[in-house]
């Protein structure tokens, strides 16, 4: 066997997501830019939270959160840079 | 005595699906900037799944049939507004020369939004390329200068600034749609998130 499964990303995943992300330095996936996830420019009056990148407007984040659970949608970003 | 034959309606009127409360206002939801698009360089293209292209000019538009359809609109965010007046054409007359075995459409917007939906669902009256919403030209924030009009599906479906429809032998998911949101969205039935 080469691989586990997911289970070994809990312990990975749980260190990333207890950090404060707007602190992580998102790279966009379109044009390359990269800068705090603060500085995205996110649309908020909509289905769910859109945040787009302050260089060329496309989308690196889109976060939808359901009654019990939540969608992240990071396609847009080709890395987060995460202090820890 | 079984709760509700005799008894009020739960939470909402009889004419609001469920979960939803009315509004009087026409509450302005987008996903990014508003695309300015002038009417001299706006098209509508249907491609099919052949990849045969239908190219429709402003001024091709114009010169269809218009109809003046009044809807009842619902958006997934919870409101709802009756009676809304609007001036499109029909999407039975746009395809009507379109030929096509495909069971779906994708339809992509002037700035890069896009939605997914069954094209039965755009068909038999059911849908329209709206450009007057209450007796004057469709605003900008509303989609102008014109947008997809399905109100029978919640109103992201309805998708502003339209710019074409892919017509397709599968279903490819749109902007909401992978991002956790239902991918029909009927909202008789709330069908707002994947699995509801």
């Amino acid at each position: 066997m080469d691989f586990t499964d997911g289970n070994a990303l809990a312990g990975p995943l749980r260190e990333i997501f207890a950090v404060d992300m707007t602190a992580a330095t998102s790279r966009c996936a379109a044009c390359g830019h990269a800068g705090p996830v603060a500085t995205l420019r996110v649309y908020a009056h909509a289905p769910g939270l859109v945040a787009r990148c302050p260089g060329c407007e496309e989308v690196v984040l889109r976060l939808v959160r359901a009654p019990d659970s939540a969608w992240l949608d990071l396609r847009g970003a080709a890395s987060l840079r995460i202090p820890l | 005595m079984t709760p509700g034959f005799r008894g009020r309606p739960r939470s909402s009127g009889p004419k609001l699906p469920p979960g939803q409360y009315l509004t009087e206002d026409f509450p302005v939801l987008t996903a990014g900037p508003t695309p300015r698009v002038p009417v001299d360089r706006w098209e509508f293209v249907v491609t099919t799944e052949t990849g045969q292209q239908h190219r429709w000019s402003w001024a091709d538009l114009m010169a269809l049939p218009a109809e003046t359809p009044t809807v009842d609109i619902h958006c997934v965010t919870k409101w709802s507004k009756l009676g809304t007046d609007w001036v499109g054409v029909s999407l039975d007359t746009l395809l009507s020369d379109v030929e096509t075995a495909a069971d779906f459409a994708f339809v992509h917007s002037y700035g890069g939004y896009t939605t997914n939906l069954p094209l039965e669902d755009l068909l038999d009256g059911q849908s329209w390329i709206a450009y007057r919403y209450d007796g004057a030209d469709l605003a900008p924030e509303h989609g102008g200068p014109a947008r997809l009009l399905v109100p029978h599906l919640y109103f992201w479906k309805s998708a502003k600034w339209v710019r074409g429809i892919q017509l397709r032998l599968d279903d490819e998911p749109g902007f909401w749609e992978s991002a956790g949101y239902h991918d029909y969205g009927d909202p008789w039935r709330e069908q707002r998130y994947q699995g509801d």
